[in-house]
């Protein structure tokens, strides 16, 4: 048999406790024994050794005799007053005191709740007693619906007097959070409703109405009647706070206007209860958060004073039903509020019930609402509907063109305020994974303005969103605005414009590769082929290495930008492997030889493991030109291949066989010996490439500590494959990678 | 801060002055304190270019819009991606095109009511550009009335005391403006209009608003069925009330309301285009405002200038038959810059031009317009469409 402990002090047992007794309740009327025997019976938990290791073991044996005499003073209850005679006063204060103390103390469970709501509202006692009980009615947790309901069924018998069933309504608002579901009671808002009538009730009536209230509620029928009310009774607080809340579900329905500077609309209720419900509040704390998430009522309800377009940027959610009642002609009111079969945002908390209900998702009255909310990008993100996305385009570009800084005078609040707007912008698309139309025409007419500095991250950001199209059409519009500003601005704005525009790479490579995968033959009307979408790419990838030559040459070969320009190549070299597109583009000479002669290590590890993964793309397109011929369209010039050696065959020299420059550059004898490296064939390898000089010093000096004079050339042979490893195992990686590719073990020295 | 001012120097100039109808006047208000001075602006400049032909704008041809050819080009692209295709466009080729219509009387504004029209003229409209109308339908326009109407009273009486059964003081007409349009296309203006409600007569109006599109087919070409292209909004009325309906507008119909700010550039093209519109007789002034930024007061000068001097002189700049040229605008604006110049050593191109007033229409910087004559309503509005298709663009 179920097990059911009234009290304890400690949490862990009553979290046990609690969970069982929501289970207990929720299985519904059936299982529902308000006999005492069943709840009688006590049986140790199956745990009880933790309950003996339990500090408060003394502390529970009270307790237990505490729950004796509760369960008498509860069945002497249920079984109503036999006679009233003096002795059985007396008796029946004790059996009272008993009740009051537990449930002051620790509240009462759901089943004594039970049980004694019964009691009070069936009449069985007199009011004095009836008050006394309800007084009580103290949760250990909460409440289970089933008693509401069953109490509430007692109010109509009309076996108790006015000032119980005050005294009820009153518990019920002030114990409202406690209980434990609402739908049932829900059920009964008609019959609430109507007991607004009662002038003794209506206060405490219509704050439970506006504690239950749900859109659905709000009906014309009933506003008429609260109209009405109004009429009667004057402007009642009580009376104006429930209209508010109709107005705030229905504002079509209710046009006159509630005062806004009154906030308290009801006397508090609670106040009889208020230690309890603290009390109460202190025990669930965590446990019980999800029924009073349930029972929120409307944050705001009286929105913000309405400013000419300038409350908020972007416009709060609100289902669009009150549009699509226009769309009809003959739609009434009431048939639009009746017409509850598409769910409204408000109640749209959660994914699973986007899921449920993603065929009938009433759409937000203002598009631009769906910034905020998570679950409707999500909505977006799978419903191409052009209108949709039209009205969002048109709100975006107003906003962006209207927030945006520059076109106002300076203004710091201003400004943090736009920056926050463009970083939800941002995460927008980053969620959606896909650029705002309106973004990039808001960069159209703003890249001219901009002076690189406000807001530099959101604009750089911006542009890396750009959606994949035409570069050579985008390209006069913005980057060739953003280029004047590169090359007059500092290496940080010249390595941040690079990195965005290796993300916007990314970006078009990704939605390419998805695009192709997903129809074979694209409806773009901007590039109709996979050709003409490559040369695109390609063109972007050409920008960039002009960008980033002419950059190397203002900034000196810095080694620093070097890192972001070949950060970009990592991309770029990977394209067909990862990507699945036909496209490799080498990089340009400019950044080749100074990556190559640069005197930093990594910047040369890096290109060796770009050089690589060149090798590996370049190999498998090949491979796969042999394989299908219906490719050869996009079949890699000979000119690519051609370079590519010519790079692959410069670096072995200048890393591997000693002999750099072989084709292509003659240096005229003179200056070399002007420079007084005559033998300059072998100064570029492996040991004595400038930025692995210092490496194979450490080689040496390790292998032999005693050496006076460090000698290079002893590097040879055995040594040269010992300190191959020695460099991969000083996490040279790309050179590994590089050689191991690249160099045939045969040809070793 | 007082400029030097030159007086009248010539005998031409005082011959002028005799005549008090054809009395231009040159007024430089300095901080408040206003100097009029009597002077004939164009003689030097009349004398000048005189060769030139003076040419009829009703007997030219309209030229085809320059941007109609796009929609060719389009075909089969979402509105979206034509929208996108649209700003490209817009982008590249700024500031605006280098060549427009005159006004003209359109054929299609003699189905227009007289009466509304009047209605219509010589108020002062502040003007908004609009984001197309999602699901707007003409057939609901009671609908709208009714649901506006309590939304107004809704707002307005806000933090006042209820006084229920009491109907709202207020009453919304919406009204179509039939014939308002520069092409079958166009969609139907429509009027907005809060009345005051009185038991026993006729109320006052309070505000009044309307909507329209003249000529919007670029606009048009990119939105798709569901959206109406409103994209001129014209409000009289206090701004309270203007924003109480904007903010309904925007809820009920997701579409945007920005105010429309008029540059000196545009200001000019309208003193041009303006002044080359034919009239049978000039009831108002020619008079430009320019406004020097100083402190602690700005500096605004005023150059009044007899309309039909004004003619003379765009007449004599003119050349193109039926159409405003950018060069044209320019020469127009040069020659009224050399002529104060001449007089008060004053570089007019160094200071902003911030009003234009002519017979036809007056425009403020801060989009603020008032149209004068009936004949060219629909000629001054397609412009001003123009200019809030650019900016919702």
């Amino acid at each position: 048999m179920f097990l059911y402990r009234t009290y304890t002090v400690m949490s862990p047992q009553k979290r046990v406790k609690n969970s069982q007794a929501q289970k207990r309740t929720s299985q519904g009327r059936n299982t529902y024994q308000t006999s005492l025997s069943a709840w009688k019976v006590k049986e140790k938990p199956s745990d009880s050794n933790i309950w003996k290791q339990n500090p408060v073991e003394a502390h529970e044996h009270v307790d237990d005799q505490a729950e004796d005499t509760l369960q008498m003073a509860v069945g002497y209850f249920e079984k109503g007053p036999i006679k009233t005679s003096q002795r059985k006063n007396t008796i029946l204060e004790k059996h009272l005191k008993t009740v009051e103390n537990v449930a002051w103390i620790n509240g009462l469970a759901p089943e004594t709740i039970d049980i004694l709501l019964n009691v009070a509202l069936s009449g069985k006692f007199g009011n004095a007693i009836n008050t006394r009980i309800l007084k009580c009615m103290i949760p250990t947790t909460l409440i289970s619906e089933d008693s509401v309901v069953k109490a509430i069924s007692w109010l109509c018998v009309g076996k108790c007097s006015g000032n119980t069933k005050v005294l009820f309504y009153r518990w019920l608002v002030a114990m409202f959070d406690f209980i434990d579901h609402k739908e049932q009671i829900n059920l009964l808002y008609g019959f609430f409703f109507a007991s607004l009538q009662d002038d003794a009730l209506c206060p405490y009536v219509c704050h439970l109405l506006y504690l239950l209230t749900k859109k659905d509620n709000v009906k014309p029928f009933r506003v008429r009647k609260l109209l009405d009310l109004q009429a009667k009774m004057g402007m009642q607080p009580h009376l104006q706070a429930l209209l508010s809340l109709y107005k705030f579900f229905a504002p079509t329905l209710i046009s006159v206007s509630l005062p806004i500077r009154k906030k308290i609309y009801f006397k508090n209720s609670k106040d009889l209860w208020d230690s309890a419900v603290l009390a109460v509040r202190l025990r669930n704390h965590g446990h019980f958060s999800e029924p009073l998430k349930l029972t929120l009522v409307p944050v705001d309800l009286h929105p913000l004073k309405r400013k000419w377009n300038s409350h908020s940027v972007i416009p709060k959610l609100n289902s669009g039903s009150y549009t699509k009642g226009h769309g009809k002609k003959e739609m009434s009111l009431s048939d639009h509020l009746s017409c509850n079969r598409s769910l409204p945002l408000e109640q749209l908390q959660s994914f699973p019930l986007l899921l449920q209900n993603i065929h009938c998702l009433e759409l937000p009255s203002q598009m631009g609402s769906v910034l905020n909310s998570s679950l409707l990008l999500h909505y977006i993100n799978c419903v191409r509907d052009e209108s949709l996305l039209l009205r969002l385009y048109h709100w975006l570009s107003q906003i962006l063109q209207e927030e945006c800084i520059w076109y106002k005078m300076n203004d710091y609040e201003h400004g943090k305020k736009f920056t926050n707007f463009l970083d939800t912008i941002i995460r927008a698309e980053c969620f959606l994974q896909e650029g705002f139309y309106s973004c990039e025409a808001f960069l159209y007419k703003s890249i001219p303005l901009w002076d690189g500095l406000c807001c530099r991250s959101q604009f750089l950001q911006l542009v890396s969103w750009i959606p994949f199209s035409s570069f050579s059409e985008v390209k006069p519009l913005l980057f060739d605005h953003l280029a004047q500003l590169f090359f007059t601005s500092t290496i940080y704005f010249k390595c941040s414009v690079l990195h965005s525009l290796k993300e916007l790479l990314q970006n078009w490579l990704l939605w390419l590769s998805m695009d192709i995968h997903m129809k074979p033959t694209m409806s773009s009307p901007l590039e109709t082929t996979l050709g003409g979408s490559m040369n695109s790419v390609a063109t972007l990838i050409h920008y960039v290495g002009w960008l980033s030559t002419t950059a190397m040459r203002l900034e000196n070969n810095s080694t620093f930008l070097l890192h972001f320009v070949l950060d970009f190549y990592k991309k770029v070299c990977d394209i067909y492997i990862n990507h699945d597109l036909p496209l490799v583009v080498l990089l340009p000479p400019g950044i080749f030889y100074a990556s190559l002669l640069s005197l930093d290590t990594s910047i040369l590890n890096q290109l060796c493991y770009i050089m690589h993964r060149y090798h590996k793309n370049l190999i498998a397109a090949k491979k796969n030109e042999l394989v299908q011929k219906a490719k050869s369209e996009f079949s890699f010039s000979s000119k690519t291949c051609q370079q590519f050696n010519h790079y692959l065959t410069t670096m072995v020299g200048c890393l591997w066989t000693s002999k750099p420059f072989e084709k292509g550059i003659s240096i005229d004898p003179k200056i070399l010996e002007k420079s007084g490296v005559v033998k300059f064939k072998n100064s570029l390898n492996i040991v004595h490439h400038p930025s692995l000089l210092s490496y194979a010093a450490t080689f040496v000096l390790q292998e032999s500590p005693e050496e006076r004079t460090i000698n290079m050339s002893s590097i040879q042979g055995k040594k040269w494959n010992w300190y191959l490893d020695y460099l991969f195992s000083e996490g040279l990686q790309g050179l590994k990678f590089f050689i191991r590719s690249s160099i045939h073990h045969s040809s070793v020295p | 801060m007082v400029p030097s001012l030159g007086g009248p120097s010539s005998k031409r100039d005082r011959m002028h002055v005799n005549s008090p109808s054809k009395q231009p006047l040159v007024t430089a208000a300095v901080g408040g304190q206003q100097l009029y001075i009597s002077q004939f602006p164009c003689s030097h400049h009349t004398s000048q270019i005189k060769t030139m032909d003076p040419y009829n704008a009703s007997e030219s041809t309209p030229r085809q819009s320059a941007t109609s050819g796009l929609k060719d080009y389009f075909i089969g692209a979402t509105p979206l991606q034509r929208r996108l295709e649209s700003v490209r466009k817009q982008v590249s080729v700024l500031p605006t095109p280098s060549r427009r219509k005159i006004p003209q009387c359109s054929q299609l504004q003699e189905d227009v009511d007289p009466q509304k029209v009047a209605f219509l003229l010589h108020k002062q409209w502040t003007l908004y550009s609009l984001t197309p109308l999602y699901k707007f339908s003409y057939t609901n326009l009671k609908e709208y009335s009714r649901l506006l109407s309590a939304f107004i009273a809704a707002e307005k009486q806000k933090g006042l005391a209820v006084e229920v059964g009491e109907d709202f003081n207020i009453k919304v007409i919406f009204s179509t403006l039939l014939g308002m349009k520069g092409t079958q296309r166009d969609p139907e203006a429509f009027l907005v209009q809060i009345l005051s409600k009185s038991q026993n007569r006729e109320g006052k109006v309070l505000w009044t608003g309307w909507f329209c599109c003249i000529f919007g087919d670029s606009l048009l070409e990119t939105v798709s069925e569901d959206f109406t292209c409103l994209p001129l909004f014209l409000a009289n009325g206090a701004e309270s009330n203007t924003a109480i309906i904007g903010t309904w507008f925007q809820k009920t119909f997701d579409c945007y309301f920005s105010p429309l700010a008029i540059n000196a550039f545009n200001l000019s093209w309208m003193a041009a285009m303006w002044t080359a519109c034919k009239m049978d007789h000039y009831m108002a002034t020619t008079e430009f405002f320019w406004s020097v930024p100083c402190s602690p007061q700005s500096l605004d000068i005023s150059y009044a200038i007899h309309p039909e001097d004004a003619k003379a002189l765009w007449d004599s700049v003119h050349k193109t038959p039926g159409e405003v040229t950018q060069e044209e605008v320019d020469l127009f604006m040069d020659c009224l810059y050399s002529h104060f110049h001449r007089h008060f050593k004053i570089h007019l191109s160094a200071t902003r031009l911030i009003r234009v007033s002519t017979p036809v229409a007056s425009a403020h910087t801060n989009g603020k317009i008032k149209i004068l004559c009936h004949k060219y309503l629909i000629g001054v509005l397609a412009y001003l469409t123009e200019l809030a298709i650019f900016q919702i663009e």
